[in-house]
Order: structure tokens, then sequence, then C-alpha cells
């Protein structure tokens, strides 16, 4: 037990440690008024803005938090669906799947706009927007991972003359989930893009309240909120993580994902 | 080769004997198609684009509760032979008959375990009666049996990638078993083991036709494998061909029997066959 916090420990020991470097070296530039502090504020500074500030902050992360879960919740039926339809239909593949790619493709700065003329201020924009972004990795990984069902094991499924939905539930889901996760797990670092982006445009959340800051000049603010909506995407990354594992267990070749 | 061998050989080429006696190969082969389990005739495997065809004019009847070793060198088609037995591939010629009452009731055995990596092991032996719809507490009971005798029952919860090789093979046999099937196709199930394991598994197998009745067709590059399990030794050659078949009877097989003269002379006399079907294979190929 004891060595395995040790060996936790002096594997993520070297990154906190060079972590606390870089903010004692900022703090010391910043203190030293190297560079002015309402160009870059003082780590502390931000520490102190943030704590100032909590609740405001805090209603801002969750409503961003929100918008980012309802985009990627949504992406995950419709992707996970669009992609089952397309694996059992081939046809409707071959003719929908290449304008599926608009949605990887087009910057969603570009339609934001649009977003807003159609859906309003206001959180109906920033969650389509997260949709927007994080439907293709989840649609084209789980499409992946459906065509590659292990044709061992369709075989064996064969030789007991199974049902196309007992195939597609005890057989090809479950060996397309690796995938499916994976494609979740990238849509969710680009949901929480597509609802920051959102927000600039349609308002609420992180993404309103760094735009106020910059207009403000409250650079410790902007630096707050760059903060916490990366603190949200790592939780995100980590819970679905934690999912991964307990969804794959017994998968060892998957173990180290 | 034998006298039994001979007689087949007979029953195989019925067609060049027909104009000298075809009442008797007529009335022979009659009565070797009613009485058998299977009867397989001229069967021939030729894959697309392959030069030479895998398995050239088959022919061979195995009576009811007749176990059969396939045996062969490497790339002679006893893979191709049973995949054509089970239905997962067509014969491009020939016919394959198989008593009505095994039909529906056959199960394979794959060369590697094949077990589902996300079901546990008792899920993966239940899975056969999921997806025939016949999950019920009955064969649940059988699943847990079957794996009580394969001596897993403290690795139920266990996943595949947790079992050692021989292990995830005594899953695959149990999950072949809990459909209860009159015929079993083993393809070199034990190839991959240590032989201790083998062993093991050989003994198994031979428990379990006694216990549930069942029928087998082996295949297997060993020849003390091939002898030791098999009522009959179908050999073929390299091309596909029938090079030997016949009839082994032992008083009693277990482990002990392989100590037997008998059996030792067997094991020497199929060496020296291999070891000529090799030295024809090298001429031909000169």
């Amino acid at each position: 037990m004891l060595s395995g916090a040790w060996a936790w420990l002096s594997d993520k020991l070297p990154a906190w440690v060079f972590l606390m470097l870089l903010l004692s070296l900022w703090q010391w530039v910043v203190a030293e008024k190297w560079v002015a502090s309402y160009l870059l504020p003082s780590p502390l500074q931000i520490f102190h803005t943030t704590v100032e500030l909590w609740p405001q902050i805090w209603a801002a992360t969750l409503a961003t938090a929100r918008s980012i879960l309802w985009g990627l919740g949504v992406s995950v039926l419709i992707g996970v669906t669009m992609a089952l339809v397309f694996f059992a239909i081939p046809l409707v593949r071959r003719a929908v799947l290449p304008f599926c790619i608009f949605f990887q493709t087009v910057p969603i700065i570009a339609i934001a706009p649009l977003l807003v003329i159609w859906f309003g201020f206001g959180d109906p924009t920033v969650r389509a927007s997260a949709f927007i972004v994080s439907l293709f990795p989840i649609l084209a990984n789980t499409l992946t991972g459906l065509q590659e069902t292990d044709p061992q094991l369709k075989e064996l499924f064969r030789l007991y003359k199974p049902t196309a939905w007992q195939l597609i539930v005890k057989l090809q889901i479950p060996s397309a989930l690796p995938y499916i996760l994976t494609g979740i797990r990238i849509s969710a670092g680009l949901a929480v893009i597509g609802a920051i982006v959102g927000e600039f445009i349609a308002g609420g959340g992180l993404g309103a309240m760094i735009d106020a800051a910059r207009t403000q000049q409250r650079v410790d603010l902007v630096f707050s909120g760059v903060l916490m909506s990366s603190a949200l995407a790592l939780s995100l990354v980590f819970t679905i993580e934690l999912c991964s594992r307990v969804l794959l267990r017994g998968r060892p070749y998957l173990r180290k994902l | 080769m034998g006298p039994s061998a001979t007689r087949w050989a007979t029953f195989v080429d019925c067609s060049a004997l027909l104009p000298e006696n075809p009442a008797i190969v007529i009335a022979h082969e009659i009565r070797a198609y009613h009485m058998s389990a299977i009867a397989i005739r001229q069967l021939g495997m030729h894959f697309a684009g392959a030069a030479d065809p895998v398995l050239c004019d088959v022919s061979f009847t195995l009576a009811p509760a007749e176990n059969l070793s396939l045996l062969g060198p490497s790339g002679c088609g006893k893979t191709t032979l049973l995949r054509l037995l089970m239905g997962l591939q067509h014969p491009t010629a020939g016919s394959i008959d198989v008593a009505a009452a095994l039909l529906g009731s056959m199960s394979y055995v794959f060369q590697e375990p094949r077990l589902v990596p996300w079901r546990s092991c008792l899920e993966n032996v239940l899975l056969p009666l999921e997806l025939t719809g016949k999950n019920d507490d009955q064969g649940r009971e059988l699943a847990l049996a079957l794996l009580q005798q394969c001596g897993l029952t403290e690795r139920l919860q266990h996943f595949p990638g947790q079992l050692s090789g021989g292990m995830q093979m005594r899953v695959a046999l149990a999950r072949a078993l809990v459909t209860e099937p009159k015929l079993v196709l083993l393809d070199e199930p034990f190839a991959a083991l240590d032989e201790r394991s083998r062993f093991r598994m050989q003994d198994l197998l031979l428990e379990l036709r006694v216990q549930l009745g069942l029928q087998y067709i082996f295949v297997t590059h060993s020849i003390a494998e091939a002898v030791y399990l098999g009522d009959r030794i179908l050999l073929l050659d390299a091309r596909g061909r029938v090079r030997d078949w016949r009839r082994i009877q032992f008083p009693a097989r277990d482990q002990s029997v392989k100590q037997t003269p008998v059996f030792n002379d067997l094991v020497q006399a199929y060496s020296e066959l291999f070891a000529s079907m090799e030295g024809e294979t090298d001429s031909e190929e000169q």
C-alpha cells in the first residue's frame, strides 16, 4: 500500500514541483514589475479575485456546465443513433455521411451568429453550439467501432443464429463501446469550446463573463474564467475516464486507456 | 494400410468398381448410408482464386456414437472439412448428409477459445442459451454444472483476460456443451496448451462424452492425440485427399492406454505414414 502511494507520488510529483516553480516565477516577475499587472496579473491576485467574486464565478461555471452537458448528452444520443442507422442501412450511410462532415469542418464561430438568429440569445444557442461541435466525433467513432466488430466473434454468434437485434445489442454495441467512449472524450473537450464560443455571442455563463471582464480590462477575472473553463473540461474528461473504467472492466487490452 | 482401410477404399472408389460388380457395391453403400450419423461423399472444396483445391474427393461415413479424429499435416484441409460440416462454409463439390437426430444439435469449438472479452466466465457460457432463448433456470443450472465439471467454479465472475489459456479453453468447451449438443466438432482445441493441461482436457472430453452421450469429431495434428481420442481416424494428405481411414479400439480409454504396445504401434505406424507423405509432397514439388 505504502509502496503504491510512493509510486503514485514519484509519478505525479515532478509535474507538481514544476507547476509550483512556474507559478513562483510568474509571481516573482509580476512582483518585480517587469510586466504590468494590468496585462498579466500575478497568480495570487487571480486567486484573490476568484475568492472575492466566487458566487458570481460559480454561478457562471454552473450555467456553462449545464449547457455543455446538455449539448454533449444530445450528441451522444443522436450520434450513436445515427451511427446505428448508418451501420444497419449502408445506402443511408453513403447518402448522408458525407454531409455530416459539415458538422466537423464548420468553424463554430462562423455559424454562431446564425444560431442567435434562429434560437435567440441565451441557453438554446449555447446548447446548440455545444451540440454541433460534439456530434461528429461521437458519430464517426461509433460507426468505426460498429464496423470493426471482430469477425471471429461474429462467426461465433452466427453459430447460434441470432436475430439482428441480438447481434446489435449483445455483440455490436458492446464491441463498439470503447470507440464510443473515445468519441465522447474527444467531444467533451470540443463541447466546452462550443459552449464558451456560444456564450461569447449569445450571452450567459463563463463565456459572457470572460467577454465582459475583457471589456472592463479585468484581466484577473479573464484568467479566473479561463481557469474555471479548463477545470470544467478536465473534470468532464476525468468523469468520462472513470465511467470508461467501469464500463470496460474485464477488457485487459483497454486497461491503460 | 490395414484391412479396414482397404475395404473403405472400395467404398470410396465405388464408381471405378461399378462395372465389375455393381450390386454388391451399391448394397454396401446403402447399408453404410442408412446406419450412419454422417455421410460425406466426394466432398471437394476449392477456394476462389486458389491454385489447388483444399479438399479433394473426401468420402466417409460415421456411425452413430462413433468419434472421429481428423488427422493430417498443417494446411491439409482439416479445419475446412470441419467448417463444412458445421455449415460455416459451403463445399464446391460433393455432399454432406447428417442424420436428422443430429441436425440442429451440433456444436463447434474453435481453435482458439474465442471468448467474448466483456462477458464473465459464466456469462460466456450462458451466451448460447441467451441467443437461442433458453436462458432459464434449468439452462443456468446446466451451465453451472458444466463449469464445475471443468473446474471453474471459483472463476465464475472472472473475465477471459483474467484466465489462463487452459481455463479459457475449458470455458469454451463448457459453452459448446451448454446447448446439450449431440455432436461436437472440435478444431484443434488443445493445440495451444501445455502437455499437462492437454492431457487433462483430453480426459475431460472423454469423461463428458460418456456422461452426456456425446459424439465428437476432433481435428488435431498430434498423432498421439488422434489415436487416444478417436474411434476412427481419418488421415488427410497435404493435398486434402483421404490417405487412410481406420477403426481403433481400446478396452478402455484412459492415460494408461498410452503405455500399451498397441497404442505405440499405432502411433509409430502413423508417424511412418506421415514421413512417407512428406517425401511424396517433396518429390511432387520437384
